[in-house]
């Protein structure tokens, strides 16, 4: 999934560059209004198509108990409950959902700082080394990247029952801080943001390798940003890996916590606990993306268009 | 002979500089990637006898391809393997005509507000994909849901949890989780057009719908094909959605995906047969992805 932003995200700076624009030769300018309204009409109702189920979490978070399914399933019931709905959801069960909050924040900032920084080092020395056997461990790392993670999931059970260590944090931790898809961003953004020169000046004045790697990962930020917000999500949403691994609830995330309480068909964690759960689950995912941005986006499309 | 040498040595310095920086990724990539693949393949190749009366414990043969035999000849994985065919073949591309299409819309000049419509459309990206699927377990639920509420209101009955309706219940959770996205894709690939390639059609007489689908369309190829092969390899994987719609749909059966299969012949104990499954459903996967891209790259040429 990760792999498929490479090929669209090469074009982008080529669009971000603002072409002079002769006026009359634009071909859609001319368009008369009644089609102009129909096109609004269908990205309209497409809008609404996907914002409902999200407003429908939103609205349904804020609502009691007895109300949550009664009435308008789409507006704000009588009252507004969320405060109280999101204490009963750090009290259930003796507050297990904060600590599956926690479990998901270790599991997807942890493994994202790791997963970046071993995929940034590979990626640049494959780019910088010429070292003999370099193409057929980008070749394989990239065959990698095509290979789906759901269809591993049970070849790594295999090989973490055999030796013992399923059910435990590393069983989750170990996969998510590989990243082939960071191993081949980097080496694309390392070629073409840090210039040779740098090694050469470094080495003149005797610094080590290591030494010189953190100089040039100044230069290879933005794509350090991107591949740890990609890493941080996947690992977030991640429900097959940790659902198989992790029988012991306390080293669960949330995702599959969650999905455990809404087999429980609302009882004793009721139906709004479950719902308040899915939305304060949904926020930090949220607030990476939108606090990222502007980091990853430009990132994204310096870093694949060389 | 001393510039060979030089060269020898000067391959042995770039390897030494390298070790530290690769090693520790490609360490951990072996244990994660490889050595899990090459073990489900050997794994495949075995089977668990166990002798007498089941007391004397269990032995491992080899049992040559035996478990494919087997793979082959059971019904509920090839029963799986046309759910998700047939998820995908309806699914795939309904999404990416939406998404081509909504790509359109907002590339061409015509649409006001192209900013708010990328952001609403990009929103259940950001969403989990079992917490997608458990919200819309709660608009499907039979008796629940604030859908079938509306329409047994104005006298229809509608159920999403049929087994009739299950397999468009989770398309639907699909195209809505996945289409914006997909969109986002095309319309970065449409951006990268020239302006001056839309002005010398526009100038040949060849404007609007006539232009979007003569000429955008093929230049877009590229990104339209891997979001092709990239939708597949989703589909046969496939496993949150009906996973969690097993809480509304009691009658949806513990194989209904490939995936699922997998994981159940896990929890029976039978690992051999799981790794051969896993191992058939990788291949599978990877045929499939090669076939699309030849067969798109002939009708390139």
């Amino acid at each position: 999934m990760t792999a498929a932003l490479q090929s669209p995200a090469q074009t982008a700076p080529v669009a971000a560059a603002p072409r002079p624009r002769r006026p009359k030769a634009h071909p859609l300018t001319t368009v008369n209004p009644a089609s102009r309204l129909f096109v609004l009409a269908i990205m309209i109702l497409f809008a609404i198509y996907f914002l409902l189920p999200v407003w429908w979490l939103v609205v349904s978070a804020t609502k009691s108990s007895g109300e949550i399914f009664s009435g308008n399933g789409f507006w704000f019931g009588e009252s507004f409950a969320l405060v109280e709905n999101i204490q009963t959801l750090f009290q259930a069960q003796g507050g297990i959902y904060s600590r599956w909050l926690l479990n998901s924040l270790l599991y997807a900032v942890g493994g994202g700082i790791v997963s970046t920084l071993l995929a940034s080092m590979c990626g640049y020395a494959l780019a910088k080394f010429p070292f003999p056997g370099r193409e057929a461990v980008f070749g394989t790392v990239l065959a990698a990247v095509l290979l789906p993670a759901p269809v591993l999931a049970v070849p790594l059970y295999l090989v973490f029952s055999f030796t013992g260590t399923v059910n435990t944090f590393w069983a989750v931790f170990i996969p998510s801080i590989v990243s082939p898809f960071g191993v081949y961003l980097s080496r694309i953004y390392a070629a073409s943001s840090i210039p040779d020169a740098l090694l050469e000046a470094g080495r003149l004045d005797g610094a080590g390798e290591m030494r010189i790697f953190a100089m040039g990962v100044r230069l290879m930020a933005p794509a350090m940003v991107t591949i740890f917000l990609f890493q941080f999500v996947a690992i977030w949403t991640n429900f097959l890996l940790p659902s198989l691994m992790l029988a012991d609830t306390s080293l669960q995330p949330v995702t599959v916590g969650l999905v455990g309480w809404r087999e429980l068909q609302g009882y004793p964690i009721s139906y709004t606990t479950v719902v308040t759960g899915a939305f304060v689950s949904v926020v930090p995912v949220v607030a990476m993306f939108l606090s990222l941005q502007s980091f990853w986006s430009k990132g994204l499309a310096t870093g694949a268009v060389k | 002979m001393s510039h060979v040498t030089i060269q020898r040595r000067s391959r042995r310095r770039e390897l030494r500089r390298a070790a530290p920086f690769v090693l520790p990724f490609l360490l951990l990539f072996v244990v994660v990637y490889l050595v899990p693949t090459g073990y489900s393949v050997v794994e495949s190749f075995f089977s668990l006898k166990r002798s007498g009366l089941g007391l004397g414990g269990a032995e491992t043969v080899f049992a040559g391809f035996g478990n494919y035999v087997r793979v082959f000849q059971d019904g509920d994985f090839i029963a799986s393997l046309g759910r998700v065919t047939f998820i995908g073949v309806i699914q795939v591309p309904v999404m990416l005509g939406i998404a081509l299409i909504l790509a359109l819309l907002i590339d061409s000049s015509v649409s006001t507000g192209r900013k708010f419509f990328r952001v609403a459309y990009f929103v259940p990206y950001g969403l989990p994909g079992v917490i997608a699927a458990l919200v819309w377990s709660f608009l499907y639920a039979p008796t629940l849901s604030p859908i079938t509420g509306f329409f047994a209101s104005i006298g229809i009955d509608v159920s999403f949890v049929t087994d009739g309706a299950l397999p468009f219940s989770i398309a639907n959770i699909l195209t809505w989780a996945w289409t914006g996205y997909n969109t986002i894709l095309i319309f970065a690939a449409l951006q990268a057009i020239p302006e001056e390639t839309m002005e010398a059609a526009a100038l040949d007489g060849c404007s609007g719908w006539k232009a979007a689908l003569l000429i955008k369309v093929p230049l877009i190829r590229p990104a339209l094909l891997l979001t092709l092969v990239f939708s597949i390899i989703g589909t046969f994987q496939l496993y949150n959605e009906p996973v969690t719609m097993k809480s509304v749909a009691p009658n949806l059966p513990s194989t209904y995906t490939p995936i699922m299969a997998a994981l159940r012949s896990l929890t029976a104990n039978d690992f051999n047969y799981a790794a051969a499954q896993s191992v058939v459903l990788g291949a599978l996967i990877c045929v499939l992805s090669v076939f699309v891209f030849r067969a798109s790259a002939r009708r390139v040429d």
